[in-house]
Order: C-alpha cells, then structure tokens, then sequence
C-alpha cells in the first residue's frame, strides 16, 4: 500500500474537468465543421480558403486545436501512467508527448494564419 | 477452516487473446485505442490540411494523394477512430451525469456506439468517395 498523506483536495479534478470541456468545445466544432463544409457549393481551392479566411471559423479552428491539444495531452498521459511503470522512461515519454503537440499546435496555428 | 491471517492468493487471468470483454469494456478499450490512433495520425492530418490549403498547386496535390487507395484507407480509420471517440465520448460524458448507468441500458448504450460510429463512417465514405 503507498503511505500517502494527503492533505488539500482535487488531486486531479482539473484535469479531469478539462479533459470533458474539451471534448464538448470538440464536439461542437465538429459538427458545425461538418455543417459548413456540405454547405459549400463545391469542393475547390477557393470555397476552401474562403471558409478558413473568415475570422470567425479561423478562431474557433483555433480553439478546436487548442482542445484538442490538452485533450490529448491527459489522455495520452493517462496512457502512460496505466502501462509505462519505469519514471525515467515515463518522463521521457511525457516530454516527447508535450513537444510533440506544442509542435502540432504551432504549425496548426500557422497553417490556419497564412490562409488569405 | 481457512487461515483468516493468510494473504488470500486472488487468481489473475491476463492472457489478452483469451479474455472476452463484456460490451461496455471493449467499447472502453477502443475508445482509448482510437484515441491513441488519432493522436499518433495528427502530423498526417496537419500535412493534408496544410496541402489543401497552401497553393493551386499543394491543393492538386492533395487531391491526388487523397484518391491513393492507401490513403483513402488509413483516412476512412482514422473517420472510424474519430467517429468512435466521438460516441463513446458522448456516452462516457452521459455516464459522468449518470444518466444509464444501469447494467442493461450501459450494455444496449456500448451496442449502439459501436453501430452508430460504424453507420456514420460508412455514410461518411459514400459522402466522400
């Protein structure tokens, strides 16, 4: 048995709460990503970038990437903490894993920023 | 008589390819392993986005590479994956306010995410190809 001594509370509330609003702000996005696609009158580079270029679905492409990035990020290291019992290699497995999607995050952001 | 002081020697049973999960658990297991899938598939699915959106050109090119029939199929998994994370999710969600967490309506919930997410892939493929 470990000896913790726990004192305080919510030890891991956050994250778990997060993981869940980021599944709705996901969840939403979803959908409203399906509903303008098939509102599109056609598939071509310029109905595309158009629908990118308007402030609105930029932002919240945005903030889909932003939840998703701490979506994963919880969920990943939830998979870790279940199956990687070594810390050293854990650890190493988290700092590739935040790298990983600070990476996704950035080049998402860049991607959606150069759209004209 | 049994010797009350003794560590009760419980059995373990982990031989993955003999243990038959009920319904709500292989719906749990997917959910992670579609997770799991979707995250380690995100520089591809940023690759395509930034191809489709670049120039004339990145967009002709991403229009051929999504009609490889490689392609197409690690993109209809990847619809699976996000399509079966996005029901169970929803499910996962309901159970956190209780709502059917009653054995048999969880049993009939873990059926229909596992139906749903198939349907709306395979709706999502003739809407696409």
């Amino acid at each position: 048995m470990v000896n913790r001594i726990v004192v305080g509370a919510h030890y891991g509330l956050k994250d778990w709460l997060i993981q869940r609003l980021s599944a709705v702000v996901m969840a939403i996005y979803a959908v409203l990503f399906v509903v303008q696609v098939s509102a599109l009158p056609s598939f071509d580079l310029a109905h595309w970038r158009a629908l990118f270029a308007g402030g609105f679905m930029r932002v919240a492409s945005l903030l889909f990437l932003l939840a998703l990035v701490y979506h994963a990020w919880i969920g990943v290291r939830d998979i870790f903490m279940d199956y990687v019992k070594p810390a050293g290699i854990r650890l190493l497995l988290h700092t590739v894993t935040v790298l990983f999607l600070a990476g996704c995050l950035g080049w998402g952001a860049q991607i959606l920023w150069r759209v004209q | 008589m049994p010797d009350a002081t003794a560590e009760r020697v419980r059995p373990k049973f982990l031989t993955l390819t003999e243990i038959r999960l009920p319904l709500p658990g292989f719906v749990s297991i997917l959910h992670r392993l579609s997770g799991a899938g979707l995250f380690l598939c995100l520089p591809f699915v940023l690759y395509l986005f930034d191809l489709s959106l670049e120039s004339e050109a990145s967009f002709r090119s991403f229009q051929a590479l999504v009609s490889g029939t490689f392609v197409k199929l690690v993109l209809f998994g990847l619809i699976w994956a996000f399509l079966h994370h996005f029901c169970a999710g929803i499910r996962f969600l309901l159970l956190d306010v209780h709502k059917g967490v009653d054995l048999p309506r969880a049993r009939r919930s873990a059926g229909a995410v596992l139906v749903v997410s198939l349907v709306l892939t395979l709706f999502a493929g003739i809407w696409l190809w």
